[in-house]
């Protein structure tokens, strides 16, 4: 009987082990469950949380101020005026920049620099903008002294503040992201089609940018995500009740000002749900053009 | 390597590099106001202050309290390295040699927290801690912080242990090595510089890390970083020079790990190893 039963056992587990399920499997579990406990369920709780507003007016009362209110409701456009020009900036400019930067020895150098703007994080940049940039500062300083502008130019408490330093802290990832990207295709094929006599621009839009596509997809996608939730730059170097008076902004004053945590969801999902769609839109996009290896083959 | 002679390629190459170098100055020019600003006593409308002095950094330490908060600041981020290294490194080494169905969603599940930026989902997040009390104490922050930092290591360690021939871990088990005798004397000193390197990591991003800490803090529990921010945000209260001193001790307090950092990996790969094994799957 008992022989028989720890027969069961063990081919029961060797049908697990042959799933792939073992000793060693378990050990993703603790992991899984902390992400599930601490990311997951927070986010349920959040979305079930915006559905009981304190305020009257049924579960959808967070929601329809949200939708009702202008100061509320415009955030959303305030925060895409500043993550879109952003992220469309650096995308553009970190294509080329990296076409570039791919044909240099010695990339450490450059790449370590920046990604001092990536480490330091946006509190520290928003300091330092706050004295680079001002009417004192060194920038408007320099151009004065090369006479491009007469009188300092206003830069803090502005859009432009928190635009330059979006550009700042988000173009360095992006390009880092295109890099790589970059520097994964194989250089055999651009160098098959300058034997054929392809001059430059042609080797890049029929050669390079098809393969790359996918790869800009995705680094415009994490760099949108990045600077939609822009937050310490839009208070620090922006004007906070005016015109980058961000999504994030109206959040923290939900839960931190009037303590309305279902109200704060609420704008989280929301601003959850605005990230996704452009991600999505992005995505789809990306779908129309070419996919496929990015490395030469004999075919 | 292809030359491009022609003049509009060589306008186009300079045009690259003038972008290319004017970026990297401003940055530096960033970083250089903040040191500069740290270190003058008077600085109005000139090129440089009138003179140097080292005071501000005493004054800055004993207005912001920075012994304690600094104490605070590597408390919470030690805490967090270890634990996403115990988490992180046992989920990798199971992601890495089993094939288990539901593979893929598991992925899926690690690759979220880094996809969401910590804003959208730490205010959920805020909220949860906060109803159970955890929220404003030392492991609240632990808590929030560890959420893109174990899925961090996980996709960072993947591929690391993915190099190793599963072949050195069978002949281990033929000599009769346990799971427990396996990992400490055959896998951890093989593991060694990919560990290091993404802990490094862990621990530049933790004190780096503002906005989770800024949700989840409460008084006992500020990183420097929170800290920061605060002093910035009532910045008419103290002078400019004080709190650029606190700038700098802050600067210091993240890039001494980021250059430890970087003897073991590649910049690019601290924003791209993620991503790049999220494309594979």
């Amino acid at each position: 009987m008992t022989s028989s039963t720890s027969q069961e056992t063990t081919s029961f587990r060797q049908k697990l082990a042959l799933r792939g399920i073992d000793g060693v499997t378990l050990l993703v579990l603790p992991s899984m469950l902390f992400v599930l406990a601490i990311f997951i369920y927070p986010f349920i709780h959040g979305l079930l949380l915006s559905f009981k507003p304190l305020r009257e007016g049924g579960m959808f009362a967070n929601y329809i101020t949200f939708f009702s209110d202008p100061y509320l409701y415009n955030t959303i456009a305030a925060t895409l005026r500043l993550a879109v020009p952003v992220t469309l900036l650096s995308v553009l400019v970190a294509v080329p920049v990296a076409m570039r930067v791919r044909l240099v020895r010695r990339q450490r150098l450059l790449t370590t620099l920046l990604v001092l703007p990536i480490t330091l994080g946006t509190v520290l940049v928003a300091q330092g903008m706050l004295n680079y940039l001002g009417p004192q500062g060194w920038f408007s300083r320099s151009l004065m002294l090369l006479h491009i502008i007469g009188s300092p130019l206003k830069l803090t408490n502005n859009y432009w503040g928190v635009f330059l330093s979006l550009i700042i802290t988000v173009f360095p990832f992006t390009f880092l992201l295109t890099l790589s990207y970059v520097t994964g295709i194989d250089p055999g094929l651009e160098k098959a089609a300058a034997t054929h006599g392809a001059s430059a621009w042609q080797r890049f839009r029929h050669v390079m940018l098809p393969l790359l596509v996918p790869g800009l997809a995705i680094a415009f996608c994490l760099t949108f995500v990045q600077a939609f939730a822009v937050f310490p730059s839009a208070v620090l170097l922006g004007a906070p009740s005016g015109p980058t008076r961000v999504i994030s902004i109206a959040a923290a004053q939900a839960a931190f000002e009037q303590y309305d945590f279902t109200m704060a969801s609420a704008i989280a999902m929301i601003m959850g749900v605005v990230q996704l769609c452009i991600v999505l839109i992005v995505l789809v996009v990306r779908n129309l053009f070419y996919r496929g290896a990015t490395s030469g083959g004999k075919g | 390597m292809i030359r491009d002679t022609t003049i509009g390629a060589k306008l186009w190459i300079t045009a690259v590099w003038a972008i290319t170098i004017f970026f990297v100055l401003n940055v530096l020019a960033i970083i250089a106001t903040v040191i500069v600003s740290s270190l003058g006593t008077r600085w109005l409308g000139t090129w440089l202050p009138n003179a140097f002095t080292l005071n501000w950094y005493a004054s800055a330490w004993q207005e912001f309290q920075l012994g304690p908060v600094l104490f605070v600041t590597f408390q919470i981020a030690f805490t967090v390295v270890a634990l996403s290294g115990l988490l992180g490194v046992t989920a990798a080494y199971a992601m890495a040699r089993r094939d288990f169905p539901g593979k893929k969603l598991v992925m899926f599940l690690f690759l979220l927290p880094l996809l969401v930026p910590p804003i959208t989902f730490g205010i959920p997040l805020a909220t949860v801690l906060y109803q159970f009390n955890v929220g404003g104490t030392f492991w609240g922050v632990v808590l929030a912080n560890l959420v893109p930092t174990v899925p961090f290591v996980i996709l960072v360690m993947i591929p690391f242990i993915e190099q190793i021939d599963p072949k050195v871990e069978a002949a281990a088990r033929v000599f009769g090595a346990g799971t427990f005798k396996l990992f400490v004397h055959v896998l951890m000193p093989m593991l060694i510089p990919g560990i290091l390197a993404s802990l490094l990591l862990v621990l530049v991003r933790t004190v780096a890390m503002f906005e989770l800490t800024f949700l989840t803090a409460g008084p006992t529990s500020q990183t420097l970083v929170v800290s920061l921010y605060y002093a910035v945000f009532a910045s008419g209260v103290r002078a400019v020079q004080s709190i650029d001193a606190m700038a700098v001790i802050y600067m210091v307090s993240t890039l001494v790990w980021l250059l430890v950092a970087l003897r073991f990996v590649n910049p690019t790969q601290i924003v791209a190893r993620g991503n790049q094994s999220s494309n594979a799957h």
